[in-house]
Order: structure tokens, then sequence, then C-alpha cells
């Protein structure tokens, strides 16, 4: 009925071999590039590490884990024909999956349903069976999507100006991305886990940090720190008018999933100001609750900022006025020197010469230096800026 | 035999020249950017990656070989533009030649605009096959003559010497763009031309250079809402006043410069409505129109985005009248091709002479001709193994899925590297010029 794909093949192996990808439903035929395959698996890899560290949060937060649902899912796609889940190494799986399910597939891209993972439930029926795995098959794919997307974004910061008509494109994607997850309710899904008094910063840190994926130890490009950012910094950095950056992420790379999140970033008259800065044009649902609209009311308008740092670079700053003029003065001397291409793929550890990313990357809250440990410093504005002279002052 | 071009009786192309490199070693500087014919078709100018600019020479007709149309070749080398570097962005300009164009000629002397990332030029094409001789005051090296030793008087005469082809810049337009400049066009004035960057479209006269009047500018205010760029500009070719400029989200917006002095607000829209079953996540990005070009009688205008042509009668706003998939076999591939990048790469197109035939390129250095007036399409290739003089292209095929025939190609099996960006079609003649990544294919009518 279906093809049967390579199950337990090395890592080598299936590299070397055909990864089918289904976006439409369709069968489509193979096609073999090698770097995408990689990149992909790699993706793949992060997002089921990802899907294991939201388990382990749930945990830390002492919400309901749903440890039945994430193995029966497990189980479930290992057991289905065309799905295979193949074990690539220890903790690490990728899909290597055909689909027939054209007709239905369709459906859910045209009707935009809602899907719900069923619940725990062993026994299922063959068709919310098929259905859940078109879903995560579906979304799976979305999410990679997204993840590729957010990686050209990043790799745009060459020697050369980048190309504005392909950054845009790119953005424009991953706005639509966002816009179509945050209507699944995937979004709302991912937030909820971290939901623990429902506190706005959070949630939309969450959502952030959904996008983030990324880890200390990320050998990887940061996948991106231009939404993160922006969630956060509208009212400290100027805004791409007098500093030019995608800021690539180290910050992102130390504020990770495990727990300080929610404490690092409370900062609720931030996140007061920026809701009634920015005009929401986004994505809206009408009911629902207050934190639900405000994570995805913020997961749209995070694109728009998001699009603003991307596009920060091709201007030259020179004194059209900020939001604050003091800030201003602060950043008046910013070297803005081009990012270094290397630093920005090794991390950006300590960078020798502070450029506007490297402000930007300074000023997280978390950051002081790349390892991040347990106490998670909260600070209020004015430490902010305090922070913020001792780095300028201090480089 | 100078027929209008296509159409009428099947037309069959071989291969006449290639020009370039033959080693598959590219060497990045010879990658050529852009190609174009002058108004005559005597003259075919190539830009390439390292800011030169290479213009060829169609030999005077043989009379005798009237069956053969004449080669092409090399006539003049220069280099137009230089690398740079924008101190204030700490960014370098690449010198890679965007587009030329070439003035109606007016004079003996050629006429071409140059453009890269930021700066156009304007160089003079002029040759020199006499010199004088003879001058009173000087020697034939150049050297003065003491004016003690001159006892007579001669009158200096000019005397054939070999043609020496020069190129000079006569204006060079700088400083007024941005963004990054993708389009040039002269106006049919032959006074003023536009350059259209990502956001900004300006408008120049050719005798000024320090100053140049913005008439389009989509940069919004707040860069953050910026979900659209210009991606092609051109002026009509016979209304002096009207341009057309195409964008990332596939609409083309036709400005008349006679309703104001800043062209924001549109004359014409055209956009064609989305086909909600073929929608993906790329169906944006496979929109992006990356060329546009008026027909020689200005009647229509053809527009390429990334898997069709689509043609458009200036009267009709709604919906193309015509529209030709270029390679849908890739649609499938979407993804796989976003990945790699290609789905940004921006395919030009070009009419022939009498607009009855359009031709657009692809990958695998394919290219298509579609023939509007007999609803036909024919995918040629442009490769080193169909290089023998005068031999006949054969037409592929590309199977998209199940069983491959013979000759066909399957589509996993196409070379995404190997593309036809730029291709170039003589104004009265069936001859064309296609541009694979570094070498430049001639390729002529066959005459029977």
């Amino acid at each position: 009925m279906q093809d049967p794909a390579p199950i337990g093949l090395s890592l080598p192996q299936l590299a070397a071999s055909r990864c089918n990808l289904c976006w439409r439903g369709r069968r489509s035929s193979s096609f073999t590039i090698k770097p995408g395959l990689q990149t992909l698996m790699t993706l793949a890899i992060k997002e089921h590490e990802q899907h294991e560290r939201l388990e382990k949060l749930k945990t830390l937060f002492g919400l309901p884990v749903n440890k039945a649902k994430l193995t029966s899912q497990r189980t479930r796609l290992k057991n289905q024909n065309g799905f295979h889940l193949c074990r690539l190494g220890r903790e690490v799986y990728t899909f290597v999956s055909t689909s027939r399910m054209s007709g239905s597939l369709l459906n859910m891209f045209s009707k935009g349903t809602k899907r719900k993972f069923s619940d725990g439930d062993e026994e299922i029926s063959d068709e919310s069976l098929v259905g859940a795995r078109v879903a995560s098959s579906y979304s799976l794919q979305r999410q990679s999507l997204l993840d590729m997307s957010l990686i050209k974004l990043q790799l745009c910061h060459m020697l050369v100006e980048p190309n504005l008509c392909r950054s845009v494109l790119i953005a424009n994607t991953v706005r639509q991305i966002q816009e179509e997850m945050t209507h699944d309710g995937s979004w709302h899904m991912v937030a909820e886990a971290f939901c623990s008094a429902g506190q706005s910063p959070s949630e939309r840190l969450v959502a952030t940090e959904v996008l983030c994926r990324s880890r200390e130890q990320d050998a990887e490009p940061k996948l991106f720190s231009v939404i993160s950012y922006e969630g956060c910094r509208e009212e400290e950095v100027v805004a791409d008018e007098t500093l030019c950056s995608v800021s690539v992420s180290d910050t992102v790379s130390n504020v990770c999933l495990a727990g300080r999140i929610g404490q690092c970033w409370e900062k609720s008259e931030l996140s007061g100001v920026e809701r009634d800065e920015e005009a929401l044009e986004d994505s809206r649902l009408g009911s629902g609750e207050d934190e639900e609209i405000d994570t995805k009311d913020r997961a749209s308008t995070e694109s728009p900022k998001t699009i603003g740092q991307v596009f920060g670079t091709f201007e030259i700053k020179n004194g059209s006025p900020g939001p604050d003029s003091a800030l201003e003065e602060l950043f008046s001397d910013v070297d803005t020197s081009y990012y270094d291409l290397d630093t920005m793929l090794t991390g950006m550890q300590s960078a020798p010469k502070m450029g506007p990313y490297d402000i930007l990357d300074s000023l997280a809250p978390s950051h002081s230096s790349p390892s991040i440990v347990s106490t998670p410093n909260c600070r209020s504005d004015l430490n902010e800026l305090d922070h913020i002279m001792e780095i300028i002052v201090g480089s | 035999m100078l027929g209008a071009g296509g159409g009428g009786n099947d037309v069959h192309w071989c291969f006449s020249q290639v020009k370039g490199a033959i080693d598959d070693d590219v060497a990045e500087a010879d990658i050529i950017s852009t190609v174009e014919f002058n108004h005559s078709g005597e003259l075919l100018a190539t830009g390439d990656k390292g800011g030169r600019v290479v213009i060829f020479q169609q030999e005077t007709e043989n009379k005798s070989q009237s069956q053969w149309r004449s080669e092409y070749n090399v006539y003049s080398t220069f280099q137009s533009h230089e690398p740079e570097f924008d101190y204030l962005k700490s960014l370098e300009i690449e010198e890679k030649i965007n587009k030329i164009r070439w003035l109606p000629q007016k004079n003996a002397a050629q006429f071409l605009l140059s453009t890269n990332d930021k700066t156009i030029k304007l160089w003079k094409i002029s040759e020199r096959d006499k010199r004088p001789e003879g001058y009173n005051l000087k020697e034939e090296d150049g050297r003065y003559r003491d004016a003690a030793t001159i006892t007579t008087l001669r009158v200096p005469v000019f005397r054939p010497m070999d043609l020496m082809v020069e190129a000079s810049p006569r204006r060079v337009f700088a400083n007024a763009h941005t963004y990054h400049i993708n389009s040039i066009s002269v106006n049919s004035d032959n006074e003023t031309y536009l350059s259209a960057d990502d956001l900004r479209i300006n408008l120049w006269h050719l005798e000024i250079t320090d100053r140049s009047f913005n008439i389009v500018d989509i940069k919004p205010a707040n860069m953050e809402e910026l979900t659209e760029v210009i991606t092609a500009a051109e002026f009509h070719p016979h209304q002096c006043n009207t341009f057309v400029y195409s964008s990332s989200k596939g609409t083309i917006r036709l400005c008349d410069m006679r309703a104001s002095a800043l062209c924001d607000k549109h004359s014409k829209l055209f956009e064609e409505p989305e086909d909600p079953s073929n929608r993906s996540f790329f169906s944006e990005i496979i929109s992006s129109i990356s060329d546009v070009k008026f027909s020689h009688n200005g009647r229509y205008m053809m527009t390429r985005d990334y898997l069709s042509v689509k043609i458009w009668d200036l009267n009709m706003e709604n919906r193309p009248v015509e529209t030709y998939q270029v390679h849908e076999y890739l649609r499938s591939k979407l993804c796989s091709l976003y990945e790699n990048d290609c789905i940004f790469d921006k395919f030009e197109c070009c009419w022939n002479g009498n607009d009855s035939v359009v031709m657009t390129g692809s990958y695998n250095n394919f290219f298509r001709m579609l023939d509007r007036s007999q609803r036909r399409d024919v995918t040629l290739e442009a490769s080193r193994e169909s290089c023998k003089p005068r031999q006949v292209l054969k037409p592929r095929r590309v199977c998209a899925g199940g069983k491959r025939k013979k000759d066909e190609i399957s589509v996993d099996s196409l070379d995404f590297n190997k593309k036809i960006l730029h291709t170039a079609w003589h104004p009265q003649e069936n001859i064309i010029a296609v541009a694979t990544t570094n070498n430049l294919y001639i390729f002529q009518e066959k005459v029977n």
C-alpha cells in the first residue's frame, strides 16, 4: 500500500538515501539534495529534543505531563506503515515518511481545523490515528520550514549587503507560518506548557522560545534571536532607526528552556508598554482568554518587529529621531562595523569589537557570560540601563 | 533573409557560436550577469560579475553567404565598474554589472548605460580608424619640435590606421540609491532614463549627474512593516510618460508621470487573483516577479515569475491574457528549491522582434521558446554537446514522474547549478543570445 521507508539506517546511510517530504498531501517523488537532508535531519533532531524538553519543563513547573501521550505518539508513529521513526542514535530520531493522505491533508489545509493530539489513549480509532499522524507530520514539516527560514534570515550577514528581496520573502514566509500556527492553536499549546501564573511576558517569551530552539552548546548557527529580541526589547533598544541589526544569537542560546525563562523575563511593565505601542495588525481571535489573546497578538506582532530588525541592516542610521533621545546618546558612539560571520556562527562568546549586534546581545538580562547559571537576574529597567552603561564604558 | 522573427513555420534553431572559457572551472568573475542587443542588433553587450563589459559585433554580411548570417566577434572589452567599499556601513559594493541598456544611436558613436548595485555609468564606445599625420609643431611620436627648426609648413592629413575601439565613461550617476539597483530603462524621449532599486525609482536626465528625481518610493515609514519590494521597472517603448514596475508580491503597477511628480499612486494595477487550490507556504515566493518587459509594439507586457511567464494586455488589469508554464514540474520540489535558495533565482524573459514568440531560461541549461501565435512551446538546451557548427538543437523533454521515456530527463537529474537567467533576442532577426553560467551561446535560425 505505501512504500516502506528505511528503518534503522545509520546516519550516513540515511544522508545518502532519499528523504520524502510530503507537503501537499500528494506523494511527492524524492529529491536528493544532501545538504538539505542533513539540515532537515538536524532540525528534526532539535524538534524531538524540544519536545522532550517541553515535557521535562512541564514536570518542573508541576504541570501535568502527558507522558502517556508522548510515548503513545511515538509508538503510533513507529507502528504505522509508511511513517517510520528512524532511530539514528541515542535520543535522536528523524522522520522518513510518505503519505498518501492527499484528501485528508488537503482538507486540513483548507479548513484550517484546529488539530489536537488525541489524549494518551492507546486505543484510538484508525481515522484519528491517521489524522493525528498526518497532523503531526504536517506540523513538523511546517516547523522545519520555519526553522529553515529563520536560519536563512540569520545567515544573511555576509560581507556584501544581503539581498533585500530575498530577506523580505523569507520574512513573509516566517510571518505566514506564525500566523498559521497561531490560528492552529499550536502556539497556544506551547505557551500553555509554560503557563504558571499565566504571566504575559513569560508566555510571550515562550512563544518566541518555541521559535528559538537553540541550546547552549549549539554548534549550528543560532536559530535566531530576531524574534526573541523584538519581543522584549522594543523600548530599550532604539528601533532600527539608530541601530542596525539582526542580532543573532548568543542571547538566545543562553535563554534556554531550562526553567529560567519565566523568571528572567519578568517584566510586566515592558509588556504593558509594548502592547500599547504596537498596533496589532495580524491575526486576531475574537474570543478566548486574555492571555491566549496576548500570546497570539504578541506572536503576530513579533514578526513585524522581527522584520524591522532584519531590515535595519539596510539603513544607515543617521539621526532619525528615536523614541528616546537619552538612549540615542547612549548608542551614539556605537561602532557599526559589520558583524563577524565567524563570531556569529561560533556563538559570539566574547566579540572583540562591539558592533551593534554585540550591544544588543549584551542587553540580554541573563547575559554576562556565556554560561548562564542558576540565579536568574531579573533587573528592573534602571538596572538594565546601568548594565548597558557598564558594557559601553567597559569596552 | 531578414525575417521579422519567429512565428510562421517551425523555426529550427541551430548552434552558431559559443563565447567564454571551455573548462568547467568557472571563475567567479566570469559569470555573465546581463546580456543585451543594441537597437540594430549589430552589437551584443554582456556584463559579468567582475564588472567588465564585453561587446560583440556582427560582421557585415557576406553577400555570397546569404544562407548563413554573420558571426559575432569581440568588438570591445572594458572594465565598467570596480569593487567599492561603503565605509559607513562597512559593506562591500559588488562590481557585478546588473543591467546594460543601449541608447539609440544618434551619431557614429555608440552609447550604453551599465549599472552595478549603486552606480550607473554612461559609456561612449567609439571607433577610431584614422589618425592625423604631418603636424608642424609635433613629431610623429608626439614630441614637440623646436619652433626655430621649422622652415616649411605643411597641412596635416588623416591617414588610415588599424581600427581601435575606445570606451570612455562620459557620465557617472552615483549616490542616488540606498538599496541595490535592479533595473535601468531608457525613455523613448532619449533624454531621460529611470533606475530602480528595491524600494525607490529615480528619474535621471542623461546630461545631469548630480541630481535625480525620485518618482516612486515604497519605503514604509517603519521598516518593520516592509513586506514588498520593487523587482523590475521599465519605460513604455513609445509613451514617454508611462512606466511599469513589478513587485515581489506578484503585482505590476503602471504609472503615468503626468499625473503627479511622485508616482506612488499607480494608474493601473495588474494582479492576478491567487489560485486557492495551489496555495502553499511558497505561494508568495513563487509569485514574485523577476522580470517585466514591454512588447515592441507597446500593447502588451510580459512578466516572469518563478514558474510561469504571463502576457498582460495593458488594457486589462485583472488577469493576464496568456500564461505559460515554464517548468511546472518544479512545483512539487519547491521545498527543496527553497532550501538551496534556487527559489530566489531571478529569471529574465524577452520578446522576439515581432512579439510573436517569447523566450525565457530554466535550469539544467534549458531555455524555453513559447510561441504565442501557434500556442506551441519548445525546450532547448545550451550545452557543449551540441556545439557543432550549424547543428540543429534537439527539443528536450523533462519527465515529472512516473515512467521516463527515452530521451527524457527526469526532474531529479536536473542540474540546478546550471541555470539560464539571461537571454536576449535580436530585434529584427532570429538570432538569440543565451547566457549560461560563464558562457554565451549564440543560436540562429536554420535557413533552408
